[in-house]
Parts: structure tokens; sequence; C-alpha cells
């Protein structure tokens, strides 16, 4: 294994730091326990926005911490929710008395580690509304899964409903607008290659030169299926249709296009990814009113993509559009 | 030996130690299905479990009323719950501090009769299942507790000394995580795998199986047996 770290175990705590030195005309860090807050802290008489999980999808969830977006992000360690004790004070910070929002990926331990943050937030007086992003398409049946794994469509959650916040919503507008998003977002996504989780020293999972994988999350897990490495635009298609599916697209409906790399791809090749899963909406009629073509909810080292798309109506695109000023999203 | 407030804290640095020595296997189980830091997380808790014991006065040498030096297994337990839950994160954070929590439901008892034990072992299990919804056959931790539980209750009952009890359930855990193998997940992150999630032992399963193991090591009584 070869990065540019110092001791695994302080991955996370220098990376954090030299994020918020980087970017302290927006963020703010703390430590003990260790969060990123907006410079300032919460603002008054606005819902506040909370997110996190664990490490390595940067610049989810930090990055998107300031105007119009997120007030407080919570970075565990690599891969694992933070804890009860830990979520709770970025929860406090973001609060200014109209509430908080918490954004949470449908992941086990995100769930379990939120939920229970959220029975202590509500012991101290802090109403607190969650929102559970699941908008992985890999994942079908919930029946016989732990449920759809929210993955890069958290991005689109977090920055719409940052904008319903900003503009003054109550809390409970705020979530049902955060709410609206979550059933009308769905991504899926590809790993060229594993990553490596820097406590592990080796690659997640062993995926031969000449496969790749369908299906997968953001957690260097394993994805669905296997298939042989195939050209881009056949392996977008494995990404588009399932999504459009899911979301019944029909002809004539507007929609924001996210293609998300997974850290180790080059921007070049989102871009033939972005190209070819345009055509093929473009193709059943469906209108690109929106885009994004980035590295925005990675996997480490990862090399992979995702598409997501959001089926847009004007209220959406009108809070997609609204000014945000973070340190990796700004408009 | 008896099933003390001594016992409770052998057992939690017995479970320390075997963790620590297990991490890169529970790593490795955890990386063939799910995302490989099983072994590390629960090392950090256990290790902070430590930390904090050794931070107390041993029982009886504090003054009295110390709530550091409380005769009751409970506290220890509770020790435990709240260690875990602030430091291991993930999934098995919450999953492992609810399981100790409810483990604590023995208070009052500062010696483990075998239905003493019995009543531990279901706490704990009541704890996994109320926070993570999972029931047995779904190839996490429960796959692990169930047939400990079921084997503690059927030693109890037979008359069985609290460490046969312990023994019993320690055996049995081992045997329920190994019988994850076949099982096709559908909770937790394995369960993403679909069918590839057949053919590898639940990391969680394995956890609990060495965390029980502990639990007979710190009574003493079958050191072979380990």
């Amino acid at each position: 294994m070869k990065k540019l770290i110092n001791a695994v175990e302080d991955v996370v705590a220098e990376s954090v730091e030299g994020f918020a030195w980087a970017h302290a005309d927006i963020v703010e860090m703390r430590t003990d326990p260790l969060f990123v807050v907006r410079r300032g802290g919460a603002r008054e008489g606005k819902v506040g926005l909370v997110s996190g999980g664990g490490s390595g999808h940067e610049p989810l969830h930090a990055g998107f911490v300031g105007l119009g977006m997120l007030d407080a992000a919570v970075p565990g360690t690599v891969f694992t929710s933070p804890t009860p004790d830990h979520v709770l004070p970025a929860l406090a910070a973001a609060d200014s008395g109209r509430g908080v929002l918490a954004i949470v990926k449908n992941y086990t331990g995100d769930v379990l580690n939120f939920e229970t943050a959220i029975e202590l937030a509500d012991a101290d007086g802090i109403e607190v509304a969650t929102v559970v992003v699941d908008d992985d398409v890999a994942v079908k049946d919930s029946l016989y899964t732990a449920g759809r794994r929210g993955v890069a469509g958290t991005l689109a959650v977090e920055k719409i409903a940052g904008a319903a916040a900003e503009r003054g919503d109550d809390l409970q507008a705020v979530a049902a607008t955060a709410a609206r998003v979550v059933a009308n977002v769905r991504s899926m996504g590809v790993a060229l290659t594993a990553c490596t989780v820097p406590h592990v020293g080796r690659p997640s999972f062993d995926l031969p030169d000449d496969e790749v994988e369908i299906g997968i999350g953001i957690h260097g897990e394993p994805g669905r299926r296997r298939i042989p490495v195939a050209p881009a635009d056949d392996i977008t298609a494995m990404l588009v249709e399932p999504v459009v599916e899911d979301l019944a697209l029909t002809s004539g409906e507007s929609v924001l296009l996210f293609v998300n790399g997974m850290g180790g791809t080059p921007l070049s090749e989102l871009y033939v990814v972005y190209r070819q899963a345009r055509r093929l909406l473009e193709d059943r009629g469906v209108v690109v009113a929106r885009s994004l073509v980035g590295n925005y909810v990675t996997s480490l080292d990862m090399q992979g993509a995702s598409v997501t798309v959001l089926r847009l109506d004007d209220e959406l695109t009108a809070l997609w559009d609204a000014p945000v000023h973070t340190a990796a999203l700004r408009w | 030996m008896a099933l003390d407030v001594a016992w409770a804290r052998r057992w939690a640095r017995e479970s320390a130690a075997a963790i620590a020595a297990a991490k890169d296997e529970l790593m490795e189980l955890d990386r063939q299905i799910g995302d490989a830091d099983h072994g590390e997380n629960l090392n950090r808790g256990f290790q902070a479990v430590v930390a904090k014991l050794d931070a107390q006065p041993p029982p009886g040498t504090a003054a009295d009323g110390d709530p550091a030096a409380s005769p009751l297994i409970a506290d220890v337990l509770k020790l435990v719950a709240t260690t875990l839950m602030s430091s291991v994160g993930g999934a098995s954070g919450p999953l492992y501090g609810t399981a100790y929590l409810r483990a604590a439901k023995v208070t009052g008892l500062s010696v483990l009769d075998a239905h003493g034990v019995v009543a531990l072992l279901e706490g704990a299990l009541e704890g996994i299942t109320s926070r993570g919804k999972a029931v047995p056959g779904e190839k996490t931790m429960v796959d692990a507790w169930t047939p400990a539980v079921e084997a503690a209750i059927a030693t109890a009952d037979a008359g069985g000394t609290p460490e046969d009890v312990l023994e019993a359930a320690a055996t049995a855990s081992a045997a329920g995580a190994v019988a994850t193998v076949p099982l096709l997940a559908t909770k937790g992150r394995a369960s993403y795998l679909g069918e590839r999630s057949i053919g590898h032992e639940d990391p969680g399963a394995a956890s609990s199986a060495i965390i029980l193991r502990a639990a007979v090591r710190a009574a003493g009584a079958t050191e072979a047996a380990a």
C-alpha cells in the first residue's frame, strides 16, 4: 500500500485539520469529538442541516458544509459511521432553535448511530427530523437486504434541502422537501478496481484486471455482479437503464444528470460516461435540464463511477439553482 | 471460581485480548463480505474498555460509596456498553453496546448462578435483536447468540453449574458462527452481496463467539477447552 499518510490512525484527523485550514473562510473544525461546522456556527432563524458517516467519501460530507447546504458534518473513521456521542454535539452546534434535519445514508451503521444520537438530542430538547437517503437501485428488494443504500444521491438531498432551509422553510417543510428528493433520485455504480482502506492495507476485494463490478456501494464492498470489461458506452447503459426504469421516467420529464467519480477515475472518463448517459436519456425523450460531473461521493481511491438521476420539477430546479458556497460545491 | 464482579472485569480484559489477537482474522472475514473494518473497530472499542478499567481503582480499595468500586456485575457490563457504543462506530458499536446494556439487567446480582448467566445472555440477545431487528438465519451475530442462549437454558435447566452454562453457550456460539457460512445474508452490509454472501462466515457472529469463549476463560473453568 502506497498512500500519502503518516500514521494510519491519524489519517482522518489530519485530513480534516488540513481541510478546515484550507477552507477557513467557510468552515470551523471542532475537536473532541471531531466535526466540521459552518463558520460562525448555527445561523439564527434557520433550520440546521447535519450529515455524516464514515470518512473516505470526500468531499462528502464536510465539503458540503457552508451557505446553502450543510451546517455541520460528522466524519467517522474510514468507512465507519461516527458514534452517537460524536453526532450529538454536531446536532447541537447546528441548532439555532428551529430544529435540525439529519441526513442519513441508508447503511446499517449510519442508521443505528444516528438513531441513538437523535434520541439523545431529543432528551436535550433539540428537535431533530431525519431523512434516510436510499437511492441505490442496485439493491433491489428490501425484504431480503438491509434496504437500498444511500450513495451519490445524498448530494442532491443535501443541496436541495440546504436551499430550502436557507430560504427560511421550517423543519417540517425542509424535511418534506428532502423526502421528495429521496423519492425522486436513483443511482447505480460501477467499480473498475477495489479501493484500499488505510487500516486494511490491501484492496477491499479482489477484482481481476479484465472484470468490473456492477452495482457497487461507496464502501469498497463488492457489487451485485461481475462482468467482463466492456466499452464505456455499454457499461454506462447498464447503469442508466435500471435507474430510468426504477424512476419510471417518461418522455418530456426534466432531470438532473449527475455522473459521480469514485475517486480514482479521471474526469475525462467521467465525461465519456456523461455523454452516453445523456444520449440514452435524450433517446427516451427525457430532458437533461441540469448536470453535474465530478468526484463528489467517493470511495477512497476506487476507480469507477456512478450515474444519478433526479426527477426535477420547477421547485426542485429552483432549489438546485439557489446559491451554494461550500468547499466542494459552489455557484 | 465465582462468577462475580472480578469475573466480569476479567471477561472484559480477556475479550479485549482475544479480539486483539483475532483482529486480522475478523478484518479478513469482513473484507470478504463487508467493508473490512470489523476487527479494527471492535479492537479499538475493547482497548478503550481496558483503558477505562485500568483507570478505575481495583474493587474494594476505593472509599465506600465510590461507584467506580461497585461490586455489581451490572456496572462492569454498563461500562463496557457505553465504552463500546462511544468508540466502535459502524453497526457493531450500537449492537454490542445495546447487548451489554441489556445484559446488565442482572442488576443487583454480585454473583451469578446458572440462571443468572442465562439472564445475562438472554439480555444480550434481546439487545441485539431489538437494535438490529435481525432474526436467526439472516447471517448476523444473532446466529451466534441464539444457539448460545438456547444451550445456556438447556444446561441451566439440567442443573449445570454457572461455568457449565458459559461453556455450553460459548461452544454453541462457535458452532453458530460456523453455521453462518452457507447462509444467504439478508441483514447488514453483506446483504448487498446477495447470493455471493454464501460461503463466508459472518464476522459479527465470529466476534460474538470469541467474546463468549473469553467469558469461559475468565471463569478459569475450562482453560484447556479454549
